[in-house]
């Protein structure tokens, strides 16, 4: 075991890791902790752009830029951060651009802008360009040049070091962040990093589910770390299903072929969210798309032999425009569909894409154990964190801008906090924990297999809680899951050794996606309402009097071993914007 | 309202919506090396039932978890966007994820084998470090002088469109580690970070270039490429890999970039 101390330590290198650690490499001693070599974060992914006001094409302002958040987030949003949000946004496309980002650039030369899902002029009139856009692969630039400026800056990172276990103090009375353990892939061995301040920027949960746009690697580490050292996650039954993924496949296509002029249609070529978003059309919201997807396919008019998906048509799009404006997912159709998307219409369907919910933080990022006490020294950004900027449900072109807002913002607090505070004293054997999980799965000579249980997760989550939930489908997933956890303590891998152990790394992701599984389910049903991405057939209607407020999931662990889950609530902080009927 | 396309559909969606299973049995011819166990590599084969749509990724997958957990590999997006999992099938440098059964004939045995030139740590996993090494040693950051504008610095649509195909680099290293004088000798910086030095050079924005052109002048530079177009065909990403290198080597006779 080595120990390591640093003033500030980082765990993940996506966008919002690596915008923390250009502020936070400047103003203190920082290490950056991630699971995949930088460029490989699914930030990289992301595709149609980042919102912002900057009006470079028509009239906006950040005000309805924070209306349409709010509104998208069905007003579980907190609307003082979604104003920073929007404020902000402004200066962090332009940052990225003195940064060297290659947008897409207007006739007059500065960054062009499209239309994207609930993004309105003037509190829903219209659709408005807010997206700030690279083509189709603006993560995919964002994510190199925030890599470009780290190795600018010489920030030094620990690539393939994966963390396994956050370690808190209790300091008169104070519960305080003292650490980090992490297994190094290449060679197995166990890391203890003593810092002042950590922040968690490890990203999302996605692979707890079968068709999903997630990576592999997106399986939840950072918020199952805080979860078992008994921090709270906030609204973890809000998950986004993206309108249009590949069929079956669940790779992303992104809604920046809506904003191009792209139309889904059901299988008699019907234009059909005319007819479920009068104004927004294909460009409302994502939860709404989503389900009126699957309410075309449930009444027969899906497309294909089986009826079970719909059609992304850009045949009327000239080629040209297609070329310039989305070449990446129209190659993705040639590739991994063998379809020509200059003729042929596109099988899609609904793909678990994002989780609003996460590590409740504040808005300068440091992360509550409670309703309010901030933890001291501990910090979370991006999609690991809860702001709460996206409330029931993200609007797109949103998490670039959250990790590139927040991201700095937990940098620069972090530096700042590490430029005074004190190391806290590591416990007692601080990897111990960690070195029993290992041992324990290494060594395992059980019969459960990481394959079988994995496949029955996110079946069970695919069919139950997906983009239609009822009390009876969440009540079965929670009784699956519960039985998937038990099997999992009798799971073992084949390879037994150190090096590059990625069998190891399979199981111990597993464990982490049935943490967070759990918690999903349990918050889930216990929200007998509809609001944003979480839609209960059996409480259809949304319920501001007794659920417009926060969830709060607690582990608990009994006298005897047992371990349970805590709902608790947190209130939904409301500036200048009144609950309204959500229409698009 | 409905479209032309709609009325008749192509026999390729028709293909791409069949989603009936065709299983055909396949064998996979996979160089192991885990030096725990022998210090030597050998190549070993897998005989699997896989739907031909299906990836290679898939197939390596579905080896590991159905027959051997210790087979090592990188992946994350699968989707050919991170830039994990270029390695080499039947003699050609490709990414897994974005290389489909049906095209490398599944007929006879499909080998697969870590990249060229970088050394094997286990089974497909090389040492990225020194091609990271490369990358950096360009300066692929946007340099400027003087004060920064308040908004946006202003760039034209044309000169924007001048650096277009070298911002598409997933530093997958399929282009490096395909290249011959990269295997002879690892010194040579190797096309991706020659790549990465082009993005910057001919963005309009950058007043660096001078000094990566003087970089890449070096004994170890551009001068090496041999113009094999290996690592355009390498490029999953359809980059001009070698059309950029040569547009590097001249900016470094005329100084005119």
């Amino acid at each position: 075991m080595k120990i390591h101390k640093y003033d500030t330590v980082i765990v993940g290198a996506g966008g919002a890791g690596m915008r923390a650690a250009i502020e936070s490499t400047k103003r203190s001693r920082t290490a950056v902790l991630t699971k995949l070599y930088p460029t490989r974060s699914h930030t990289g992914a992301a595709q149609g752009g980042m919102a912002a006001a900057l009006a470079n094409v028509e009239e906006d302002n950040w005000e309805w830029h924070t209306f349409d958040t709010i509104k998208g987030g069905d007003y579980l949003v907190d609307q003082d951060a979604a104003e920073i949000l929007a404020k902000e946004a402004i200066d962090s496309v332009l940052d990225l651009e003195k940064m060297g980002l290659p947008f897409n650039r207007t006739p007059d030369g500065t960054i062009d802008q499209r239309r994207f899902g609930g993004h309105s002029r003037n509190h829903g009139e219209a659709p408005v360009r807010r997206s700030c856009y690279a083509s189709d692969r603006t993560g995919h630039m964002i994510l190199q040049t925030l890599y470009q400026n780290c190795v600018k800056e010489g920030v030094e990172f620990f690539n393939e070091f994966y963390v396994l276990d956050l370690l808190l103090q209790d300091v008169d009375g104070v519960k305080k962040s003292a650490g980090v353990v992490a297994y190094e892939l290449a060679t197995g061995e166990i890391h203890v990093f003593q810092a002042k301040s950590i922040i968690f920027a490890s990203g999302g949960t996605g692979k707890f589910f079968k068709v999903t746009s997630n990576a592999h690697t997106l399986t939840g580490d950072g918020q199952a770390a805080a979860y078992r050292r008994g921090l709270p996650l906030e609204d973890m039954e809000f998950f986004q299903f993206h309108p249009t993924g590949i069929w079956r496949m669940g790779i992303l296509l992104t809604e920046g072929a809506r904003g191009e002029g792209g139309i889904l249609r059901n299988k008699d070529g019907e234009r059909f969210m005319e007819k479920y978003a009068p104004v927004m059309k294909d460009l409302a919201s994502r939860d709404v798309v989503s389900r009126s997807i699957y309410t075309e396919i449930r009444e027969g008019r899906g497309c294909g032999p089986d009826g079970d998906h719909v059609y992304l048509d850009l045949t009327h799009l000239p080629p040209e425009q297609l070329d310039a404006k989305l070449p990446d997912i129209t190659e993705f159709a040639r590739t991994y569909l063998g379809i020509e998307p200059y003729t042929d219409p596109i099988p899609i369907q609904p793909t678990a894409h994002y989780a609003m919910g996460g590590i409740p933080t504040n808005v300068e990022g440091e992360v509550l154990a409670d309703n309010t006490t901030v933890v001291p020294g501990l910090y979370a950004a991006g999609e690991v964190a809860c702001v709460s900027v996206h409330g029931a449900n993200r609007l797109g072109t949103n998490s670039l801008l959250d990790i590139n807002v927040f991201g700095r913002r937990a940098g620069i607090a972090a530096a700042e906090y590490s430029a005074t505070a004190e190391f806290v004293e590591l416990p007692e054997n601080p990897a111990q924990q960690v070195i029993d999980q290992v041992e324990r799965l290494r060594n395992s000579s059980g019969s459960e297999r990481v394959t079988e249980i994995r496949k029955e997760l996110q079946e069970c989550m695919d069919a139950n809680v997906m983009v239609f939930r009822t009390e009876q489908t969440i009540k079965t997933a929670v009784e699956k899951i519960g039985e998937l956890r038990e099997r999992y303590l009798n799971v073992s891998v084949q390879d037994k050794g150190k090096r590059f152990n990625t069998d190891l790394l399979e199981a111990i992701e597993l464990g982490n996606l049935l943490d967070l599984a759990e918690v999903m389910a349990v918050s889930a049903l216990a929200r007998k309402e509809s609001r944003g991405g979480h839609y209960r057939e059996d409480f259809p209607n949304r319920d501001d009097v007794n659920f417009m407020r926060h969830t709060m999931a607690y582990r608990e662990v009994g006298a005897d071993g047992a371990e349970s889950i805590r709902l608790d609530y947190k209130p939904v902080v409301q500036t200048r914007y009144q609950p309204m009927e959500r229409k698009y | 309202m409905s479209t032309p396309t709609l009325d008749k559909h192509s026999a390729a969606l028709d293909a791409a919506e069949d989603g009936a299973a065709h299983l055909v049995t396949v064998t996979f011819r996979i160089r192991r090396f885990n030096p725990e166990v022998s210090e030597d590599a050998s190549w070993e084969d897998f005989q699997l039932e896989i739907d031909p749509k299906e990836r290679v990724l898939d197939a390596l997958h579905k080896i590991k978890w159905e027959q051997d957990g210790t087979l090592t590999f990188r992946r994350s997006c699968a989707h050919g966007i991170c830039g994990s999992d270029a390695m080499r099938i039947n003699g050609r440098n490709r990414l897994a994820c974005k290389t489909l059964i049906k095209d490398i004939n599944p007929e006879k045995p499909i080998t697969v084998e870590a990249i060229k030139g970088l050394t094997v740590m286990k089974d497909l996993v090389v040492d990225m470090e020194p091609f990271f090494q490369a990358y950096r040693d360009v300066m692929p950051f946007l340099i400027t002088t003087g004060n920064e504008p308040t908004r946006e610095r202003r760039q034209s649509a044309e000169d924007r469109e001048r650096f277009d195909d070298t911002t598409k680099c997933i530093l997958c290293a399929a282009c490096t580690s395909s290249c011959p004088v990269f295997w002879n000798d690892g010194q040579y910086f190797g096309p991706a970070a020659i790549v990465n030095a082009h993005r910057f050079i001919f963005d309009s924005r950058d007043e660096g270039g001078e000094q990566r052109l003087e970089i890449l002048n070096d004994k170890d530079g551009v001068w090496r490429c041999r113009t094999t177009f290996n690592c355009t065909d390498a490029c999953p990403r359809g980059i001009e890999v070698t059309k950029a290198i040569q547009e590097v080597k001249r900016a470094l006779i005329t100084r005119r970039f």
